[in-house]
């Protein structure tokens, strides 16, 4: 940094920073792009290498080389590895078995309109019942399911993935086979095999079950919803009943279309969204610390007694203390008198004005912020009370000596080093407030509503993931909107980290890796 | 004053004279600043502090605990109806708690949550603590690739993909896809997501401790088993309490699996609670949730304070490492 820097205005090294982040934030995003682009140079790289490798071995290779090539596992079986061979060649029939019988079809009907848009599948459901003469009664012909086409097409595409990943492994190593022959040792047994998977290949033992889960239960249908975006799915076009179509980006033009109702809503949700979230994260943030700063503070007495009133409130579930509080602060009828929940007949006696909770927009967003604060603030305060324990004692001494003010030690001192501390993790909270359905849901659900401002079921005080919520559950589901949603949260997540991922230490510790 | 001017410009002698003069000055006022007048005055203002900071603490105490005691006395509460004028009932009784476990379904709801719970922290926390011992330790081809992939992953909304998941479930289990069976593997089978912190911990553990033990002949298995997790007994109770607690405070994915199920005895807590405040039933359950409320906060609070050291040292180090 330039000395000049120093002589500054207190205004002046703010604007300086400012100025600073923005210029550095231009460069993050070029940085993080490039290391994107190298990459996906080294990948193709790497794959260049293969296939150059794959034909060399076939080239090279013996009769037995070539035979594995076309019959999985065949080099393996005639060269003492059998039960290796065998697995192998299980696989390959799995495959074709797969491929014929059911993934094939999906596969075909996934990618038949994809790029010129237009039904995902061939034969809509029959909407008149027929007449079956087996049964000797009217009976509903199914077509086919749009949906299971997409979530099948999606899954054969993995499973051929995964087919090809294994197919070119397995000739390697059939080449590999051959030259361990050539100079006279013996491949490895079956069971040195299996040891090997709790020593050198420990890590395909400890990540094969978990990342089974997350293919099943997170990849594939992450992927699906991701292209549903890219389809009309919604009630109109419900299945098994009826088929639904590729349309491109239409839903994405529809949603930043700030003309329509459904712009409109987007736009008024999302920045709320934004408000939310900055306004939850920061006030929960430094409420926390100063409480920690509090509680820690030499002079005061029954520290552990607050300390555990603080954090049972975080250990209360949610729904319970989110629920109640929604119902203490439930507005009644509406009027002064009109009754209603503990809080607002508590002000209204003390101050004479009642609270409109769930009923006037303003309020009910305010008092969800106070709201958060009660289930934030410890949660920060347990948090920076650990961190606060970690700045160095002298560094506060020496300030004292030179006849600072605890104020001014704070600003100095406590504030930097948290900062410095917790940034990451105050980004982290951002994006967890983005995606805060809870507090949201369970305290407002949503509302108050307001249809002149809002559509499609969403509300004044809906955070983007509680319509999300809503969309995809609601009487009118929406499919198509709640995964155009799900995408848009993704990339203002993604953005928000990408400052912090470029900004922290630990990624650049990570490179140096062992 | 512009970045660039600061850069640009070269420094004559005399100018750079000024520059480190006005340092000086500064530096001046910091350490020039006005000495505390009297030791009695400081023995005041310290005094000062304490009572406010103590005040301002009791009434922070006040206002924490408000709603959670408001809670335990709600629950005893006689007569019935969703909102009292005064925070103490007239009447007091045991009622309430009587008819939740004679009446309502509540019981079941209760080893419905327990059973879910228990079995998806174990297998979250198998999951979470190898794969990331996997990428602390291991070297292979695929770590990095696989972790940006997984950082990815993390940033879409967590309940974006269960309308597919809901289908996948029909496919795959056609006669009991609303089940508890469900919800286990929708909490368990995307653990792997959330292994950062224990990562994190792992990677402070001294890897001179492995290659000893591996100089000494033990197996990759038998390092992670014998030495690291021994070491790491907080993030193991820190990975196994987040896991446990979850499915009692979830609503969002136990509402979208259970939706139009009509046997309430498949519920959790959560959600059969929270369909307890619905519009129509609030007046005649407002009482029965608040004494469920206290049954089920109990458990889960006292386990939360007991093994609180960990949870700190866990959300601490996670929050340090980014």
């Amino acid at each position: 940094m330039d000395i000049n820097y120093y002589k500054l205005s207190a205004g002046g090294k703010f604007a300086y920073k400012f100025k600073q982040f923005f210029r550095n934030f231009g460069s993050n995003i070029a940085g993080f792009f490039k290391r994107i682009f190298m990459a996906l140079v080294s990948f193709f790289r790497s794959v260049g290498k293969g296939f150059k490798n794959f034909a060399l071995n076939f080239y090279h290779g013996n009769v037995l080389t070539k035979l594995s090539y076309f019959i999985m596992g065949a080099g393996h079986v005639t060269r003492g590895q059998a039960v290796r061979g065998i697995m192998y060649f299980l696989i390959e029939v799995g495959l074709v078995l797969y491929t014929m019988f059911f993934g094939g079809k999906y596969l075909v009907m996934f990618f038949e309109n994809f790029f010129t848009g237009g039904n995902i599948g061939r034969v809509q459901t029959s909407t008149s019942d027929v007449w079956d003469d087996d049964l000797g009664e009217y009976v509903t012909i199914l077509g086919d399911n749009s949906f299971h086409i997409v979530l099948y097409g999606i899954l054969t595409i993995f499973i051929i993935v995964f087919f090809l990943i294994c197919y070119v492994s397995s000739t390697k190593e059939s080449f590999q086979l051959q030259q361990l022959k050539v100079i006279g040792k013996k491949p490895d047994t079956i069971t040195k095999d299996m040891a090997h998977m709790l020593d050198g290949k420990f890590h395909i033992t400890l990540l094969s079950l978990p990342m089974l889960g997350l293919f099943m239960f997170t990849i594939i249908p992450l992927v699906t919803m991701i292209l549903i975006a890219f389809t009309n799915y919604d009630a109109a076009h419900e299945v098994p009943s009826k088929l639904f179509q590729w349309v491109g980006f239409e839903n994405f033009s529809q949603m930043f279309n700030s003309n329509s109702n459904l712009g409109r809503t987007f736009w008024r949700v999302l920045g709320w969204t934004l408000v939310w979230a900055v306004f939850a994260t920061f006030t929960s943030y430094f409420g926390g610390m100063l409480l920690a700063l509090l509680i820690n503070r030499k002079g005061i007495k029954l520290k552990k007694m607050y300390r555990t009133i603080f954090v049972a409130t975080i250990a209360v579930p949610q729904f319970v203390s989110l629920l109640i509080m929604s119902k203490m602060l439930d507005a009644g009828g509406g009027t002064l008198g009109s009754g209603g929940g503990i809080i607002t007949q508590m002000v209204e006696k003390l101050f004479g004005y009642h609270l409109n909770f769930g009923v006037d927009i303003q309020t009910t967003r305010i008092l969800i912020i106070i709201i958060n604060m009660w289930i934030g603030i410890p949660y920060s305060m347990l948090m920076c009370s650990g961190i606060l324990m970690n700045i160095p004692a002298d560094l506060y001494e020496s300030a004292r000596i030179d006849g600072a003010s605890p104020f001014r030690r704070f600003m100095k001192i406590t504030l930097p080093y948290m900062i410095f501390v917790t940034g990451p993790h105050l980004i982290t909270q951002f994006i967890g407030n983005i995606n805060n359905f809870n507090v949201i849901y369970l305290l407002s659900g949503g509302g108050p509503g307001n249809n002149m401002l809002y559509s499609n079921g969403a509300k004044s005080t809906d955070l983007l993931i509680t319509w999300l919520y809503k969309l995809s559950l609601g009487t009118d589901r929406n499919y198509k909107l709640a995964s155009v949603i799900g995408i848009l949260v993704f990339i203002i997540s993604a953005t928000f980290s990408l400052i912090v991922y470029n900004k922290s230490s630990a990624v650049k510790g990570e490179d140096n890796f062992q | 004053m512009s970045e660039n001017n600061i850069k640009a410009k070269t420094l004559t002698d005399a100018q750079m004279g000024d520059k480190w003069r006005a340092i000086d000055k500064m530096e001046a006022s910091l350490t020039q600043m006005p000495k505390k007048k009297r030791r009695g005055g400081m023995k005041f203002w310290r005094l000062f502090g304490d009572t406010t900071g103590q005040i301002v603490l009791t009434i922070l105490g006040i206002i924490w605990i408000f709603p959670l005691l408001y809670l335990l006395i709600q629950s005893f509460r006689k007569e019935p109806g969703a909102f009292s004028p005064t925070f103490f009932p007239r009447e007091w009784t045991f009622d309430n708690y009587i008819r939740l476990f004679r009446d309502t379904p509540f019981l079941r709801w209760y080893g419905n949550t327990l059973l879910v719970a228990v079995c998806s922290c174990c297998i979250t926390a198998i999951f979470v603590l190898s794969v990331a011992y996997a990428f602390s330790r291991m070297k292979f081809k695929a770590r990095k690739p696989m972790m940006n992939a997984m950082l990815v992953m993390g940033m879409f909304p967590g309940f974006m993909s269960m309308s597919a998941v809901y289908f996948l479930l029909k496919i795959l289990l056609p006669d009991n896809y609303q089940s508890l069976l469900s919800l286990i593997i929708v909490y368990s089978s995307g653990a792997a997501l959330g292994y950062y912190i224990a990562k994190g911990f792992f990677d402070t553990v001294p890897k001179a401790l492995d290659e000893a033990a591996r100089i000494d002949g033990a197996s990759r298995f038998r390092t992670f088993y014998k030495i690291v997790l021994p070491l790491s007994k907080s993030i193991v109770i820190y990975t196994i309490l987040t896991s446990f607690i979850s499915p009692w405070c979830d609503y969002i994915f136990v509402s979208y699996i259970m939706a139009g199920v009509p046997d309430v005895g498949m519920y959790t807590v959560s959600l059969g609670m929270y369909k307890w405040l619905e519009l129509e039933q609030i007046q005649q359950n407002f009482t029965t949730f608040c004494a469920a409320a206290v049954i089920v906060a109990t458990p889960i609070t006292l386990l939360f304070m007991w093994l609180q050291k960990y949870y700190v040292e866990g959300v601490t180090g996670g929050a340090v490492k980014g």
